[in-house]
């Protein structure tokens, strides 16, 4: 039973005053979806599509971050507006600050130099590879790419085969295609 | 329906079971408030249900992450919901005089109590009374579920609950 919004809604802003909200909730519509956000006052921390289990997806956040996790909508309004402009085409480079403590190491290399790849372009596993310094490494790339814990902002989808073909992704090869002909590929 | 022939049963189980990973406390939030605040609202009355309702839900949510077992996560709660119902009625006694906030670390349990709290209060209450009570807010069971469990009707059941939290309430004073 749900109790009266209004009391919600002030419970989260206190929370949220003293502190004790260390991992913001909330979600959007999309035209890939519902998406599932989350930030930590360091910054947008994940991303989930609507196919991932939305408890699972809390539950494991909570293991590896933090258990006070709340919903707390208006925290992630700047991530929703700059993803409400990249999809309407108006927005090509996200500003809002990263918080990258669900990558460890290697696949933190592997997405921040992704996510340095510039809208519209594309780069193959093998660029990747090389750009972090392991040439030898494009598989390990598709697998800390297919990790990334923050789709769309961290662009993965604009790593794909060499010689064009659209490789891997971890949110399906639809969303993939929307993504690179929304940038114009 | 497993639970209903076996009441206090309820109440055993759930103490008894392994340490679990502690879920995102906007599901204990989701599962638990509305209970909480029932029973602060029966405890202190409407008028001073939310502030109290608050300071709950905040210094729950203060103490969350070093909670070690979340097994029994309402009876955590309403150990935290007791104690400031008894703040709350302790000011109201003292005032005019100004009342400090009541001290997060005495109100805190990072483990929940079932030797102490609201449930001593629980426990002194008839046996009628206790029973619905414990199924209504340990067992999160419904009226319908509570009236079978004990063989009775649905009115009867809610009125056992009703004396239940009013003879809690009283004995707050």
């Amino acid at each position: 039973m749900n109790i009266d919004a209004a009391l919600t809604d002030r419970f989260v802003e206190r929370a949220g005053a003293r502190g004790l909200v260390d991992v913001a909730v909330t979600s959007m519509d999309s035209p890939i979806g519902t998406l599932l956000l989350m930030a930590t006052p360091k910054g947008l921390v994940r991303i989930a599509f609507e196919d991932e289990n939305r408890d699972d997806v809390l539950g494991e956040v909570a293991e590896q971050l933090s258990p006070r996790i709340l919903e707390a909508p208006r925290r992630l309004d700047p991530v929703r507006r700059e993803l409400d402009r990249y999809f309407a085409g108006r927005l090509r480079d996200f500003e809002v600050p990263i918080d990258w403590s669900l990558t460890r190491e290697f696949a933190r290399k592997v997405l921040r130099r992704t996510s340095k790849i510039p809208y519209g372009s594309v780069a193959s596993y093998k660029d990747v590879a090389v750009g972090v310094g392991t040439p030898g490494g494009a598989r390990a790339v598709g697998n800390a790419l297919g990790s990334n814990p923050i789709p769309v902002v961290v662009p993965c989808h604009r790593v794909v085969l060499t010689g064009g073909a659209i490789g891997g992704y971890g949110g399906g090869l639809p969303r993939k295609r929307w993504l690179l002909a929304l940038e114009g590929r | 329906m497993a639970h209903t022939r076996a009441g206090s049963a309820v109440w055993y189980a759930v103490s008894t079971v392994k340490p679990t990973a502690l879920p995102p406390f906007q599901s204990v939030f989701d599962d638990h408030a509305h209970a909480v605040l029932t029973f602060l609202t029966g405890a202190v009355g409407s008028s001073e249900a939310e502030d109290c309702f608050q300071e709950t839900m905040l210094s729950a949510l203060r103490a969350y992450p070093r909670l070690g077992d979340a097994s029994n996560l309402r009876g955590w709660l309403f150990t935290i919901a007791r104690r400031k119902a008894i703040d709350a009625h302790r000011a109201r006694a003292r005032r005019p005089t100004p009342v400090a906030d009541p001290d997060p670390g005495s109100a805190l349990d990072t483990h929940p109590s079932t030797e102490e709290g609201l449930w001593d209060g629980v426990r002194g209450l008839p046996s009628k009374q206790r029973k619905a009570v414990v199924l209504r807010f340990a067992g999160d069971r419904s009226y319908p579920e509570i009236a079978a469990a004990m063989s009775t009707t649905q009115d009867s059941a809610r009125q056992s609950v009703h004396e239940g939290l009013k003879k809690l309430r009283r004995e707050l004073r």
